[in-house]
């Protein structure tokens, strides 16, 4: 696949929402005006630590269209992988990093006659940049976030016309589907529990895959640390714990291709040669999972794993 | 440097200067043809000047535009857009003029203050100031408004279901096949009708790939077929007018009246509607103008020679082929030729 080429970008404002959350905007550092951001869209944004390079796909929460900023909101989240610590902690207004061209793999339906948007935590992120494309089309939004949230996600609504946010367990999402009109679309974006049930409860509803879409974030936590062995490049690399087989193959200076980071796009798959791979993707079918792995978040089982790179 | 008289109709006037032709996007770099996902990314520079900017502007430019306008009067079916393409119109319009305003500064200018912009085409004489995003602002809807101004047919593509639709297009330059028809289908049924690729698989990898174009790296290929006098519309829609051509080729005008048809074709990711803009440009250049590159000549002989039966009878080229063979066998001796589709010359013979 054809990479775009990556963009240098400078921080220009940060700002606080709450205690976990911050906005971070950036701005063109080449002088020239970005690719217009869309509604659904996200980057990648290259960190690099003292240690380690994080390579962190963001939504873009910037109004469709944008090109002269780009906003995104970052959660920090001490157990993660430490990209989102990264950019709470080390980030300053004045830096520079690169970043990759928007992929978008959670576009508005066009043709939707009411679009059904279920959000968890900041999981939201996407949706934001979604209300000035909404357009005429009926739309319902649902949030279902932590009492701490609350505030800081209804500053961001603030524009909205309505929306509704539930702090308690009263989001029925079997109930909501049942009374939606032929023709909703769904869209899905938060934890990986919290998708799943809301998934399988549209499938039990009978709702057609084309009507259901899912953007998968945060996927990639860490597990089992294990060997990697790289055929075509006759290299045997280590996978830490925190750090995905993606990235490893990447802190050993091998091109890879990806997009998404969050095996939902197909773009990083490589062959798999031995081992027993432990598969996290939402890309790949089952069969496909017997000769195919997807480096940005599947890890393996056994000690070591071949891949054909 | 522009030919605004020429004409793509009865008189053909048209016609390439030197330059024109060793700036052709000759498509043959073997001497065989068989259907392949031949994209590659579309990066600035190539084997000619025809691959130097990412939509490009020649001599024939404005007469170009000239008659697509008249193919507009007589058929305004052949520019459509489905409702739900407003972004995708916009993204076309905004790439286009960005290009030209980069790539011939000399030629077009785009002054933008947020969303009112100013678009200065000199070639074509305009200065038109309108408001991004209100199609109210321009004379035409957006996407046509551009791609009245460009050479080449346009479509854009929505991506859904994992498919690509033709959800809109700018068609009056094509080898003969219709938008009118095609309006609203998916991947492989526009591509229903092409022979062997099918087979082959060419299809079921070309939409995979294309499902994951990226923004700022668009691609490219080429595809040909041969026509028979130097016409831009070679459309279902007017095959009265220009079908009976392909009776009228002789030993004698075969090198006048048969042109090598080549389309440039490019694909690029739209930012704001995450659809595709296909850019199908097409060049035409006479067989006895053909024969004045040397590696041309030869290699055109070999693959019109050799080439699937199927592939013949699909472009079009039962009637004219054997004439084509007759004049081209006189320039090869059969000696091995380079690989590569440059004209491995700097002067014509």
């Amino acid at each position: 696949m054809t990479q775009s080429a990556k963009i240098p970008v400078r921080v220009s404002h940060i700002e606080p929402l709450n205690a976990s959350l911050r906005r971070i905007t950036l701005e063109p550092a080449d002088g020239r005006l970005f690719p217009a951001s869309a509604a659904g869209a996200h980057i990648q944004l290259e960190l690099i630590g003292e240690a380690r390079i994080w390579r962190n796909a963001y939504s873009l929460v910037s109004p469709p269209g944008s090109r002269t900023a780009y906003t995104i909101i970052v959660r920090k989240v001490p157990q993660g992988r430490g990209g989102s610590l990264f950019l709470h902690e080390r980030l300053a207004v004045g830096q520079t990093l690169n970043m990759s061209p928007p992929v978008n793999l959670f576009p508005i339906a066009r043709l939707a006659r009411k679009h059904l948007m279920l959000a968890a935590g900041i999981g939201v992120t996407p949706f934001l940049a979604y209300r000035t494309d909404l357009a005429e089309t009926p739309f319902e939004l649902h949030l279902r976030c932590r009492a701490t949230d609350q505030a800081a996600f209804e500053t961001l609504l603030a524009n909205w016309p309505q929306y509704h946010i539930h702090t308690t367990p009263d989001l029925h999402v079997s109930d909501l589907l049942r009374r939606q009109p032929l023709g909703t679309h769904l869209y899905l974006c938060g934890p990986a529990g919290f998708m799943q049930s809301a998934e399988t409860a549209a499938r039990a509803l009978g709702w057609p895959e084309a009507r259901i879409h899912q953007e998968h974030f945060g996927g990639p936590a860490g597990g089992h640390p294990f060997t990697a062995i790289l055929a075509r490049s006759g290299r045997t690399i280590h996978v830490a714990q925190d750090q995905t087989l993606l990235e490893a193959i990447e802190a050993a200076n091998i091109d890879a291709p990806s997009l998404c980071r969050g095996g939902a796009c197909g773009e990083c798959r490589l062959t798999l040669l031995a081992g027993s791979p432990d598969h996290r993707d939402h890309f790949l079918t089952e069969s496909e999972h017997a000769t195919s792995i997807m480096p940005c978040v599947s890890r393996s089982h056994s000690e070591t794993i071949t891949i054909d790179i | 440097m522009f030919n605004p008289d020429e004409s793509f109709r009865p008189s053909f006037s048209y016609k390439n200067s030197d330059q024109a032709i060793l700036r052709f996007p000759f498509p043959f770099p073997q001497d065989k043809y068989m259907y392949l996902v031949n994209l590659e990314p579309h990066v600035k520079g190539g084997p000619t000047a025809a691959y130097d900017a990412t939509f490009d502007v020649d001599e024939h430019y404005i007469a170009e535009c000239a008659d697509r306008a008249l193919t507009l009067i007589a058929d305004p079916k052949r520019c459509q857009v489905l409702p739900h393409m407003m972004a995708a119109q916009w993204d076309t319009l905004e790439l286009i003029m960005e290009s030209f305003a980069a790539d011939y500064p000399e030629h077009f200018t785009l002054i933008r203050e947020g969303d009112a912009w100013t678009w200065i085409n000199r070639p074509l004489n305009i200065e038109q100031h309108f408001t991004f995003g209100d199609p109210a602002t321009l004379p035409y809807a957006p996407f046509e408004y551009i791609t009245r101004q460009a050479q080449g047919d346009f479509t854009i593509h929505d991506q859904r279901d994992n498919d690509l639709w033709m959800d809109g297009g700018m068609v009056t330059a094509q080898a003969d096949w219709s938008l009118d028809f095609d309006l609203g289908m998916s991947f492989m049924e526009w591509h229903g009708p092409v022979p062997k690729a099918h087979e082959l698989g060419v299809f079921d990898r070309a939409l995979k790939f294309l499902l994951r174009l990226q923004v700022d790296a668009p691609v490219r290929r080429v595809n040909w077929t041969m026509t028979v006098n130097p016409r831009l519309d070679t459309s279902p829609e007017a095959y009265p007018v220009w079908g009976p051509d392909r009776t009228t080729i002789t030993a004698e005008n075969v090198a006048e009246k048969l042109h090598l048809r080549v389309e440039l074709q490019t694909l690029f990711r739209l930012p704001r509607s995450n659809g595709i803009l296909f850019g199908i440009r097409c060049y035409l250049i006479s067989l006895a103008d053909l024969a004045r590159v040397e590696k041309w000549r030869k290699r055109l002989h070999r693959v019109l020679r050799d080439l699937d039966p199927a592939v013949i009878e699909y472009k079009g080229l039962t009637r004219t082929r054997p004439a084509a063979l007759l004049y081209l066998a006189q320039f090869d001796d059969g000696a091995p030729i380079p690989p590569g589709t440059a004209p491995d010359q700097t002067a014509l013979l």
